[in-house]
C-alpha cells in the first residue's frame, strides 16, 4: 500500500520525552504556576443570555476587605469597529474585546463583565457578588434557524449579511453567507435515478479538556508584560494581548506551560487579557482560574447546526448530484466553522455537480471555537447518513458505493483544490479486508454502520533550531504546545536525519522570546509543520559540520557525506567519523554549531478516514451500546505509531460522544442547565470497548517522510456511522444529534 | 475570613503539618498551602477524577475532602509512587502502553490504578474499566489507559 523506505526511528515507538514529568505529576501546567506576591482573579459573569449593561457599581467590591483591584470593559483601550489581523484571519476588534468584558451588551449566559484581584481566590469571589450590574433584559434567540428569521431578536444592531461579495443593509444575525459551485446542479438532479433529501441537525457540544483555562500575568516596572498561561500557541496569545491591550508585541512575552487538552479551544484567549489588566491595575502578578461552569459556559463550544442535504445518484451507484446548506451556529459573535464545513462537506467524493450554500448565524451562546476538524463533523453526519440511504435504495453495499464515487488524486474537491496523491480508496480497502467487516452482523437489535471523513490539514509557521552537545545529542528548541506527545514526533524526525537515536534528542518548547514566530498547535499541523522545519534544522546542522569535517580532514566540503550517523570523505582520502564523534570536536573546528529553519509549508496533505461500528440498541430505554469499533485512517507516514493511534482513539471516542450523549441543553431564557461533567455527559471508560485503530500509510507528497495530519479527522465520522449502525438495527433513521435515550425512544414512538 | 486550623497529618510517609481556612478543600491545601500540584482540579466537584489520591487507603476525590478532615489521617499522592531511582509499575506501563496524551488527567488515573491493584491485583478488563469510571480523560478513548493497567497488574 505505501512506498517502504526503511526508517531508523520513523515509525518506533521510543517512551515520549516529557513522559516522566507528567506520570509523576511534576510536569507544571498553567494552573500549577507560582510566583511571589500573587493574587488571585475571579471573572464576574452575566446571568442573563441577552441583555443591555445599564450600569456597574464596583465600589463595595473595591472596598472589601482583601481586594486590591477590579476592572470592567472600561479598563480596556476603546475598542474601534475596525478589523484586527490575528495571523490566522481578520477579526473584527471591537467583538473581540467585547468577548474579553462586555462593554454595552451581554449577548449569553456566562458572559464576563468585570474582574476582581486579591489576596486570595474565595476573597475574589465574594467581591465579586458584592459588583451590581443592572440590566435591561432582552429576548435572546438560541436556535439557529429562529435566529435567522426576519422578526428575530437581533444581537448586533449593526451587523449586516455578507454575502457572496455583496453587503445587504438591515440589521441581522446572518453574518455571512458563502457558496460554493461545480457543474450544473439540475442537470445533476435530472440525471439520477434516486435522490435522496433530508434535513439533519446537530446540538451545542464542547471540547471538553479536563484542565480548565487558566493565565497569569505581570506587569515589570519597565513595562514588560509576561503571561505565563497553558495555550495552543503561545504567538497567537501574544497576537491577541496586543490587539485587545493595545499593546506592542515587543513588550509581550507569552511562556507557555504544560497544557491540559485544548482540541481547538485554548486558541482564542478569554482571561489572558483580563489577569494583565488585573496586574496593571494592582502592580503584582495575578492568576486567573476558570472553574468548570466558566469553562462551559465562558468558552468556545462548537456550534450547533441546521444541514439539509440532497444527494442523486444513477442506478450503477454513480452519484451525479448534491446540494447542501449549512447554517451554523456562531455563538455571539460571527465566525463560526461554516466555511470549513463547506471544504469537507463532500469532499470525500469526485462528484461533477455540486452547489454548497453556507450560512454563519449569531446567536446567544457562548462564541464558539474550534472543536477538532471544526464544521467537518456536523457535515459529514449529514453527507454520510444520506449516502448510506443511497446504498439502501440502489441495494449497493454502503462501502462499494463509497468505492465507486472516492475521490482519488487529480479529482477536483467541490470547493476548487485538485487532490494530490490521498488515501481515502486505501482507507475503504482497509476497512473492507478488516476482520471487523468481514465478520457477521444479525442478531436482533444489533447493528453495523460505517462512515467516511475528511479533513484538509493546514501548514502554516513553524521554527526550530537545534543546538549541537559534545556528546552527540541534541537540544531541539520549538514554539509549538506540545498536547499529545508532538515533543516526541519532532524530535523524532531530527533524529531521523542525523542518525541518532530519539533518547539523544532533548525538545523544549519555549517562550515567545526564545524562539521564532510558531503558529498554533491545531489543524493537525503541528507533526507535519514544525516536524517539517525540525527535518530542515537537522539537515542546516549536517550541512555546517560536514564543514567541520572537511576542515579536519583538509578535504573539500562537496567531498564530505552524510548517511546513517557517519560522516565520510569521497573522492581520495578515506576518512570517517560519527555524528557523536565529530559532535566533540566543534570547539577545535571553530565552535558552537545552531541548526535553524523556519518553514511555511504549502503541501499539507488531506486526511481521509474510514469507520466501521456495531452497536446494540435497547428497545425498552433507548440506550445505545458500542459493542465493536475499528478506525482506518490515512496518516500518510506514522512518526510515532502509537501516539497516532492515540490520536484515532481519541478522536473516535470525542465523536462517539458527540453522538450519543453531549449537547449543551438550554431552557427558555437561554441559561445553559447542565454545565459540570457530571450532566454534560462525556464517555467514561465504562462506556467504550477497545478501539481499533487502522493506520494506511499513503505518503504525502509535500513532507519529507511523508506525514499527513493526523489529530482531526478521527472525530468526523462517528455520529453518522453510528446512525448508521442505529439505523441498520432497528430501521430508524436518526437525523438529530445527540441520538440520546430520549430522542431514540421519541423515534420509535415509545414517548 | 474565618481562623485556620492546624492539620497534622502523613503525606507519602512524611509527617506533614499545616495551617488551612475550614473552607478550603483538601485539593486547595495540597496544591496552595503545600505546593503538591500533581492532583490537579479539572472540576472541582467530584465529577473528573484529576484530584485522585488515596487517603486512608481508600480512593477519594481530594476536592471533595476538606482540609481540615485528614487530621490524624495519612495519605499517598502521585508526588509519592515512584521511589528515587525508579518509577512504579503503574507509571512504567502508562509510558510504555503510550497510555497518556496532554497528562493532565494522568496523575488521577494512576492513583486510582493504584488503589484497585492495591485491591484487586488481577483486575479483569470489565473490572479496570469499572474502577476507572470515576476518572475522565478526554484525549486518549481510554484503550491505551486500560491496557497500561492490565500490563501493570500483570508486572506486580
Amino acid at each position: 500500500m505505501s512506498e517502504k523506505k526503511e526508517y531508523k526511528v520513523i515509525g518506533t515507538r521510543p517512551i515520549r520525552h516529557d513522559g516522566v514529568d507528567k506520570v509523576t505529576g511534576r510536569a507544571i501546567y498553567g494552573a500549577d504556576f507560582q510566583i511571589t506576591g500573587l493574587l488571585h482573579g475571579r471573572v464576574l459573569r452575566s446571568p442573563h443570555a441577552h441583555a443591555r449593561i445599564v450600569s456597574i457599581d464596583t465600589s463595595h467590591a473595591e472596598a472589601y476587605p482583601g481586594v486590591k483591584g477590579v476592572v470592567t470593559a472600561q479598563d480596556l483601550p476603546a475598542a474601534e469597529d475596525k478589523m484586527a489581523d490575528l495571523g490566522e484571519g481578520a477579526v473584527n476588534l471591537k467583538y473581540l474585546c467585547d468577548n474579553i468584558l462586555a462593554s454595552d451588551k451581554v449577548l449569553y449566559k456566562g458572559h464576563a463583565i468585570a474582574a476582581v484581584a486579591a489576596t486570595s481566590p474565595h476573597i475574589a469571589e465574594e467581591a465579586c457578588e458584592l459588583i451590581d450590574v443592572e440590566y435591561e433584559l432582552l429576548p435572546p434567540v438560541l436556535e439557529v434557524r429562529e435566529a435567522m428569521e426576519p422578526d428575530a431578536p437581533i444581537l448586533h444592531e449593526n451587523l449586516t449579511t455578507s454575502s457572496l461579495g455583496d453587503e445587504d443593509d438591515k440589521p441581522t444575525n446572518i453574518a455571512s453567507h458563502l457558496q460554493h459551485k461545480k457543474g450544473d446542479i439540475e442537470k445533476g438532479f435530472d440525471e439520477a435515478d434516486v435522490v435522496i433529501e433530508r434535513g439533519f441537525v446537530t446540538g451545542t457540544v464542547h471540547q471538553g479538556y479536563i484542565e480548565p483555562h487558566n493565565a497569569t500575568a505581570h506587569y515589570n516596572q519597565d513595562g514588560q508584560l509576561t503571561v505565563w498561561c497553558s495555550t495552543q500557541g503561545a504567538f497567537t496569545v501574544r497576537e491577541q494581548l496586543a490587539e485587545i491591550l493595545q499593546y506592542p508585541v515587543s513588550k509581550i512575552k507569552v511562556v507557555p506551560l504544560e497544557i491540559g487538552g485544548g482540541f481547538g479551544g485554548k486558541i482564542n484567549v478569554y482571561i489572558k487579557p483580563v489577569a494583565a489588566l488585573l496586574a496593571k491595575k494592582t502592580g503584582k502578578p495575578v492568576k486567573v482560574l476558570m472553574n468548570r461552569a466558566d469553562v462551559f459556559e465562558g468558552t468556545g463550544p462548537t456550534p450547533a447546526s441546521y444541514i439539509t442535504i440532497k444527494m442523486g445518484a444513477k442506478k450503477d451507484g454513480k452519484i451525479t448530484a448534491a446540494q447542501t446548506s449549512l447554517a451554523f451556529e456562531a455563538g455571539a459573535y460571527p465566525g463560526s466553522p461554516v466555511g470549513a464545513g463547506a471544504m469537507c462537506v463532500f469532499a470525500p467524493y469526485n462528484i461533477e455537480n455540486v452547489l454548497i450554500d453556507g450560512y454563519d448565524v449569531v446567536v446567544n451562546k457562548p462564541k464558539s471555537a474550534p472543536y477538532r476538524a471544526p464544521g467537518a463533523t456536523n457535515a459529514a453526519f449529514g453527507t454520510e447518513t444520506v449516502v448510506d440511504e443511497l446504498a439502501e435504495e440502489l441495494n449497493i453495499d454502503p462501502l462499494e458505493l463509497r468505492l465507486m464515487n472516492g475521490a482519488k488524486e487529480g479529482d477536483r474537491r467541490p470547493d476548487g483544490p485538485v487532490y494530490p496523491r490521498i488515501g481515502f480508496i486505501e482507507t475503504l480497502e482497509a476497512a473492507k479486508e478488516h476482520p471487523h467487516y468481514t465478520s457477521a452482523n444479525g442478531k436482533k437489535y444489533h447493528g453495523r454502520g460505517i462512515a467516511s471523513g475528511f479533513w484538509f490539514n493546514i501548514g502554516l509557521e513553524s521554527s526550530v533550531t537545534i543546538n549541537v552537545n559534545p556528546d552527540g545529542t541534541i537540544n531541539l528548541v520549538e514554539g509549538s504546545t506540545d498536547i499529545g506527545g508532538t515533543r516526541a514526533s519532532i524530535a523524532m524526525q531530527a533524529a531521523e536525519v542525523l542518525g541518532i537515536p530519539a533518547e539523544s534528542v532533548n525538545p523544549t518548547v519555549v517562550d515567545t522570546n526564545s524562539i521564532g514566530y510558531t503558529a498554533v498547535t491545531g489543524g493537525s499541523r503541528t507533526t507535519y509543520a514544525t516536524g517539517y522545519a525540525a527535518y530542515e534544522a537537522a539537515q542546516d546542522v549536517v550541512k555546517q559540520m560536514k564543514a567541520r569535517a572537511a576542515k579536519l580532514w583538509e578535504v573539500d566540503e562537496d567531498n564530505v557525506q552524510f548517511a546513517d550517523g557517519e560522516f565520510s570523505s569521497i573522492n581520495g582520502k578515506e576518512e570517517q567519523m560519527s555524528f557523536r564523534d565529530l559532535s566533540g570536536k566543534l570547539s577545535q573546528t571553530g565552535g558552537p554549531v545552531v541548526g535553524r529553519a523556519t518553514m511555511d509549508p504549502a503541501g499539507a496533505g488531506g486526511a481521509f478516514a474510514t469507520h466501521v461500528v456495531d452497536v446494540e440498541v435497547d428497545v425498552e430505554t433507548g440506550k445505545v451500546e458500542i459493542l465493536r469499533y475499528t478506525a482506518t485512517q490515512d496518516a500518510g507516514k506514522a512518526i510515532h505509531p502509537s501516539y497516532v493511534e492515540g490520536q484515532i482513539q481519541g478522536g473516535v471516542v470525542q465523536g462517539i460522544g458527540w453522538a450519543l450523549n453531549e449537547e449543551y441543553i438550554y431552557n427558555a431564557e437561554g441559561e445553559m442547565t447542565n454545565a459540570s461533567f457530571l450532566d454534560y455527559r462525556m464517555p467514561t471508560c465504562l462506556d467504550l470497548p477497545m478501539i481499533d485503530a487502522v493506520i494506511v500509510e499513503v505518503p504525502n507528497p509535500g513532507h519529507p517522510y511523508g506525514v499527513r495530519g493526523v489529530g482531526e479527522v478521527p472525530i468526523v465520522p462517528p455520529p453518522a456511522a453510528i446512525a448508521n449502525a442505529i439505523y441498520d438495527a432497528i430501521g430508524i433513521r436518526m437525523t438529530e444529534l445527540p441520538m440520546s435515550p430520549d430522542r431514540l425512544l421519541k423515534a420509535m414512538g415509545k414517548i | 475570613m474565618a481562623r485556620k486550623s492546624h492539620v497534622q497529618t502523613t503525606i507519602n510517609d512524611e509527617t506533614v503539618e499545616f495551617l488551612c481556612e475550614p473552607r478550603q478543600s483538601l485539593l486547595e491545601v495540597l496544591r496552595d498551602e503545600l505546593h503538591l500540584t500533581g492532583a490537579k482540579e479539572g472540576c472541582n466537584n467530584g465529577n473528573c477524577g484529576a484530584c485522585s489520591v488515596i487517603l486512608d487507603g481508600r480512593l477519594v476525590n481530594s476536592c471533595l475532602v476538606l482540609g481540615v478532615e485528614t487530621d490524624g489521617k495519612s495519605m499517598e499522592t502521585i508526588e509519592g509512587l515512584a521511589d528515587p531511582d525508579k518509577l512504579h509499575p503503574i507509571q512504567d506501563a502508562f509510558l510504555e502502553n503510550a497510555a497518556l496524551q496532554c497528562g493532565i488527567c494522568t496523575p488521577g488515573f494512576i492513583m486510582s490504578a493504584k488503589a484497585l491493584l492495591d485491591n484487586n491485583p488481577n483486575p479483569t478488563e470489565h473490572e479496570v474499566r469499572y474502577w476507572l469510571a470515576g476518572n475522565l480523560c478526554r484525549c486518549t478513548g481510554y484503550d491505551k489507559i486500560v491496557r497500561a493497567v492490565l500490563d501493570a497488574a500483570e508486572a506486580t
